[in-house]
Parts: structure tokens; sequence; C-alpha cells
């Protein structure tokens, strides 16, 4: 119960953070739609729906490594000492994760809408189910950049060691993100995607357990 | 005599394999034919990797607990020997895909996720150079070193049967073992594993000794 109390509080705290500065979400917004708009510019027209799915995810993959890895990065010493007093690590690590899932639902749903209206040359006949697939996507690269942004942020060497650490973890993610992606784009009956869905399930309480296991030792300095 | 018999067993049976492994019959098969012999030398070395990288990770784990430095020098010495291993199984596969699919790389899910998870171990030893001070070192590399072992095992042997790929074993082409590993493969293949598992522990006991004498010259 007390755990529940502190990620409530701590998440409370998180958006209040965000809702003052807009600095993250207004940043990372910014950076989807400049290279939206920068893809636009140098494809003019994607004539293939695979390529279409892609590059929306490529962009997407590069936008949560950055929105994302300000979780932990952002923060000084002083801060991180603070909150440790304050909370437990579960509650911390969950905290961040909830959030940040919360940032990325938001950033994805609206580049999906910006790319769709942009590349307007294709849509997917499946909305709901591509919609699935980026809501998954969002959980599992919160999930995993959350961690990883916290060894990186320990490591104290930022942005170069997130990106070395986080694509060999994520590109298994991504292969099953892009074919659920595929499924929905060539419009293909629902049973067929829910090996894809149950897999990413599994992933993320994976990396979820693992984390939550680990992140009391990499909290402690 | 008592400590070493497993590394004479090891050299016995790797010389044992590499004769035996390209002098006895093997089954004719249609585009694979001599090209089968490669299951002795391809095959044991992921074998060699996956325990090597298995002692990693438990040494890892144990490393986070103690807070030991020789924890850590086991830990990522048997990385430093597994990727060897890692290298010369992707090495090994590419020269056999030469001459079965016609490439030596193609780009086939195998191959790919074999190599993104070589590359996990090298993003490893790099998060090792980046940090200088010993004890931060041995406690962030050891996380991350736990947190990328499932990860492998997914890129490994999960993802892989989600897709098609030509490799033996996958997507409806059916493995060796299924059709055509007979007795005569079999007295061949299996002591090829067991050695090379046990070379691969050797050589990662003479790193992590090398190491460790490194270790205590620059404290002296």
């Amino acid at each position: 119960m007390q755990l529940a109390k502190e990620v409530k509080y701590l998440i409370h705290k998180e958006v209040l953070l965000e809702w003052r500065s807009k600095y993250t979400i207004n940043g990372v917004l910014l950076y989807v739609v400049s290279t939206i708009f920068t893809c636009y510019l140098s494809f003019v027209s994607l004539g293939d729906k695979l390529t279409w799915n892609a590059l929306f995810w490529i962009i997407m993959l590069f936008a949560s490594i950055n929105g994302v890895s300000k979780s932990f990065l952002q923060e000084t010493k002083g801060q991180q000492l603070y909150s440790y007093i304050l909370a437990s690590p579960a509650a911390i690590l969950i905290s961040k994760t909830v959030y940040n899932t919360l940032l990325m639902l938001v950033l994805t749903t609206i580049a999906l809408g910006f790319y769709t209206l942009v590349f307007d040359s294709f849509t997917p006949p499946d909305l709901m189910m591509y919609y699935i697939a980026v809501v998954l996507g969002s959980i599992s690269f919160s999930t995993v950049f959350t961690m990883v942004s916290a060894i990186a942020s320990k490591a104290g060497n930022g942005g170069m060691l997130m990106a070395i650490l986080s694509f060999p973890i994520i590109i298994p993610v991504l292969i099953l993100l892009i074919k659920l992606a595929k499924n929905a784009v060539d419009g293909l009956p629902w049973e067929n995607s829910y090996d894809e869905i149950a897999m990413l399930l599994v992933v993320n309480v994976l990396v979820v357990a693992t984390s939550l296991l680990l992140f009391p030792y990499l909290w402690r300095d | 005599m008592k400590k070493t018999w497993w590394k004479i067993l090891a050299s016995v049976l790797v010389v044992y394999t590499a004769i035996a492994g390209l002098l006895l019959g093997v089954p004719r098969l249609a585009i694979l034919n001599e090209t089968i012999r490669n299951l002795y030398f391809h095959v044991p070395m992921w074998f060699a990797m996956i325990v090597l990288f298995s002692i990693s990770v438990f040494y890892s784990i144990k490393s986070l607990s103690t807070k030991s430095e020789i924890d850590d020098m086991k830990a990522v010495e048997s990385v430093n020997a597994g990727i060897i291993f890692g290298l010369l199984g992707l090495v090994t596969g590419a020269v056999w895909a030469k001459y079965t699919w016609g490439q030596f790389w193609s780009f086939d899910p195998k191959q790919n996720f074999a190599a993104i998870s070589v590359l996990l171990y090298f993003a490893y030893l790099i998060l090792r150079n980046a940090i200088d001070e010993e004890q931060k070192r041995a406690k962030i590399s050891a996380i991350y070193n736990i947190f990328a072992f499932p990860m492998m095992v997914v890129l490994l042997f999960v993802l892989p049967r989600l897709k098609d790929s030509l490799h033996p074993g996958n997507g409806g082409n059916p493995g060796f073992n299924s059709y055509d590993l007979d007795s005569r493969m079999r007295m061949v293949f299996y002591p090829a594993c067991l050695g090379w598992i046990l070379i691969g522990y050797w050589v990662y006991t003479i790193r992590f000794r090398i190491r460790s004498i490194e270790n205590k010259q620059q404290h002296n």
C-alpha cells in the first residue's frame, strides 16, 4: 500500500514538473514534427506501404530515445539523492516508467496523426490494430529506455552510451512491433497477430521484472 | 592429474571431432552434400557461447551481492571468451551459407539475430570502458549484463521461430536432428559439443588467471 501511495505521489510530481516547464513534451513534439517534415521533403511521396510503416517506426524509435532518456539523465545528483531519501527504489522506477508511458502515448498519438496527415498517400486499413501496435510500442519503448537511461545516467556518459546500450535491446522489440504494424497495414485478420501481441507483452513483463529486481542495486551509490 | 583431466578430455575430444568430423561417413543429402559436416563445427560454437555467457551472468549476480572484484573479473572474462565463440559461430555459419544459400550474408533472421546478440555483448564491453571507477564499473556493468541476458535468450531462441528463416530447424525447414542425425553423426556431434564447451571454459580460466595476475601487479 505504501508503494502504491509513493508511486501515485511520484507520478503526480513528474506530471506537475512537466506541466510547469512543458520542456520535454514540446521538445520531443517539435523533434517528431520536424523529423516527419524532413522525411517528407526528402521522400516527397512514399510509394510503398511497407516503407511507410518502417519510416514511422524509425522516427518513433529516435523520438522515444530522446524523450525517455530525459527521465534520469536530466536529473541532477542532488535531485536523485533527495528522491532516494524519500521513496523506495521500486516506487521511483515504477513511477518513471508509468510517467514515460503516458508521455509516449500522448506523443505517439500526435505523431501518428501528423504522420498520416503528411504522408496521406496511404492509411492502414485496420487503424484500430495499428493503434494497438502504437500503444504497445509506447509501453515497450518506455519500459526498456527507462531502465537503460538509469544505467547510462549512473555511468555518467549520457547520450552516446544511451544509444549503444539500448539499440541491441530494443531491436527484438522493434522487429515484433514492425511485424505487428505490418499485419495492420496489410489488413490481415486479428488472429494472425495474437502471437506478436502476446510476445510483446511477455517481453515487457520480462523487462519490467528484471528492472525491478536490478534497480535497487543500481540506485544505491 | 586430478585437476587437468578435463583439459586432456577436451583436447582429445576436439582433435577426435576434427578428424572424425572430416573423415567419417555422413548421409548424402541434396544441396547440403558434404557441407553437413559443418554441423560439428558450427553448432558447438553457439553451445560454448551460451555456456560462457551463462557463467558470466552467474558471476554478475554473485558480484552484485558479494561486491568482490574477483567475481567481476570472472564475469568480464567469460564474456570475452564467449564473444570469441560467438564470432566463430557467425563465421562458420557464413562460410556454410556461402556454399548452400549462395551468399556469406543473406540477411537471414537467424544470422541477423545472432549478430545483434553479439552486438549486445560488445555494448557491455564498451559500457565497462566508459566507467573509470572500479567498483562502480563492476556494479553497473553487472546490472547491464543481467538485464541483457533475457534479451539475448529472446533473440536467439524465440524470435527466429516467429520469422521465416532458411536456417535448418526454422521456418518449416527440418532440423538436422529430425531426419538425418543418424548414429554416425551423433557419435561425432555430441563429443564435439562437450569438447568445445570445455575448451571454452578453459580459455575463460586462462584469461581470468592472466587478468588477476595483471590486477595484482597493478595494485603492488
